[in-house]
């Protein structure tokens, strides 16, 4: 018996839509985000993440609408984010139905709001999304999508993040975000190994040995990926299989047959 | 039948509301004892906080309403923070009065391992259960917490081992807990649930 290494899958969403986000102005429509969340309910996701990654204000209203269809869809735990800048902001989000959120920007801009969320909502609540790009030696933060260096180190950001309150980690590496190359396990098992809370890897999967990889040598508590789930490339009940034969200890559920 | 929520204002009821609604039972909140009243069967949700919960319960009349429905035999179900306020006091709140309807201690969980204990684990059952009754053994549930319910004794039915043991489902007569998420917790958790409310009709 131990707890069970997660797999996530993530809707990215221009509000409304979910969206393969090559490049900003640039997104190609996936697919309905309540419609996407429940096949993953079904098929044996731990969890979903959906995401504002338009983030605009006069939008807000919409993705708060997506985010409640969303919510209606699961019997699993939500997470939503993007664009989150305030208390009012979060409350409004987990009014609609998110059980977690994320901030990334807001965070770094003013890192006292991880605490003003965690006194609220619970440390549980909070995921503190960081961007990182190899930098030397090391790794540094990037804010707005990953377009403006903040030059913090994102493995001392990590621990500054759950100090404050923080929850748990949702680690992208920018570098390897869209490569197919795999998730970035240096990065990876640098952050994890450093900090007290909960890790999720982002950013490269293409192959179920990508997800054993990052569990194994990367250290991560759970693993995020977002196209190859929706266009059904590694099926979830699948690479949890997989998993399972590789000894990483994961949930395994009975998919509903279809007659 | 209709079940009560307690509404203290704060978390996430809403999906607790929907995870009954998809089993057919209908809900509605309570946000004072008058409101708790002569409740039918009762579920206490909680995040956040144990001593903002302990605090809010006192506030109109709350605790005492459900000590009362409680005495009277009412089907109580606590969900996480939920069951934790169950106990006397917690080691996140000292000096805040939990209900003290259990005894054993709420603690921190321990430090050598990753907290919150977040996400699916499994649990194991150590005395009858009826919430857990004709539930796979090797279910998982989703847990998201860094305080646990230790010591307490005959009333816990499951165990979860995360650092160390906890107790993961409490039960004394008709007054139940869950320390994980079953409105979070897929199939396996709408499965208790349907067991609690069927213990509750």
């Amino acid at each position: 018996m131990s707890l069970a290494r997660r797999i996530i899958p993530c809707l990215d969403t221009d509000g409304e839509w979910v969206v393969k986000g090559v490049q900003f102005g640039n997104l190609r429509r996936l697919g309905d985000p309540a419609e996407l969340a429940a096949r993953y309910d079904r098929g044996g996701a731990d969890e979903v993440v959906v995401l504002d990654i338009a983030a605009s204000r006069d939008r807000r209203p919409t993705f708060l609408e997506t985010i409640r269809r969303v919510a209606r869809a699961l019997s699993i735990p939500l997470t939503a984010g993007g664009g989150i800048r305030c208390l009012a902001d979060a409350r409004a989000v987990v009014e609609a139905g998110a059980d977690k959120l994320t901030v990334n920007t807001a965070a770094v801009e003013r890192p006292e709001l991880l605490a003003e969320l965690a006194a609220e909502f619970g440390s549980q609540a909070v995921v503190l999304a960081i961007d990182a790009r190899r930098e030397g030696s090391g790794w540094r933060v990037w804010t707005r999508g990953g377009h403006e260096a903040t030059g913090l180190d994102a493995v001392a950001w990590a621990a500054q993040g759950a100090e404050r309150g923080a929850g748990e980690i949702l680690l992208t590496s920018i570098d390897r975000d869209g490569t197919r190359k795999g998730f970035n396990l240096e990065l990876t098992a640098a952050v994890s190994g450093s900090v007290g809370v909960p890790v999720i890897a982002s950013g490269g999967a293409e192959t179920p040995e990508h997800f054993a990889e990052v569990f194994d040598r990367g250290l991560a508590d759970a693993a995020l990926a977002a196209s190859i789930f929706h266009e059904n490339r590694v099926p979830i009940a699948g690479l949890k299989r997989f998993l399972a034969g590789r000894g990483v200890t994961v949930r395994m559920v009975e998919e509903a047959t279809g007659c | 039948m209709i079940l009560t929520l307690v509404d203290y204002g704060a978390g996430n009821l809403a999906s607790v509301e929907r995870a009954f609604a998809r089993l057919g039972a209908q809900t509605r909140r309570a946000r004072s004892g008058e409101e708790i009243g002569d409740a039918e069967a009762i579920v206490l949700p909680g995040v956040g906080h144990f001593g903002a919960l302990a605090r809010a319960l006192k506030r109109e009349g709350m605790a005492e309403a459900l000590g009362a429905a409680v005495e009277r035999g009412t089907a109580l179900l606590g969900i996480c923070l939920g069951l934790q306020v169950l106990f006397a006091q917690s080691e996140e709140a000292p000096g805040e009065a939990g209900l003290g309807w259990l005894g054993g201690e709420v603690r921190a969980l321990p430090a050598d391992v990753k907290l919150p204990h977040m996400g699916w684990n499994q649990v194991r059952r150590v005395g009858p259960s009826r919430l857990l009754e004709s539930i796979h053994e090797d279910s998982w549930f989703y847990f998201a917490h860094s305080y646990a319910a230790f010591e307490t004794g005959e009333a816990a039915v499951a165990k979860c081992d995360y650092g160390s043991p906890f107790s993961a489902v409490v039960e004394r007569g008709r007054l139940t807990a869950v320390q994980f998420h079953p409105e979070k917790s897929g199939e396996a958790g709408a499965k208790v649930l349907r067991n609690f409310l069927e213990m509750a009709r």
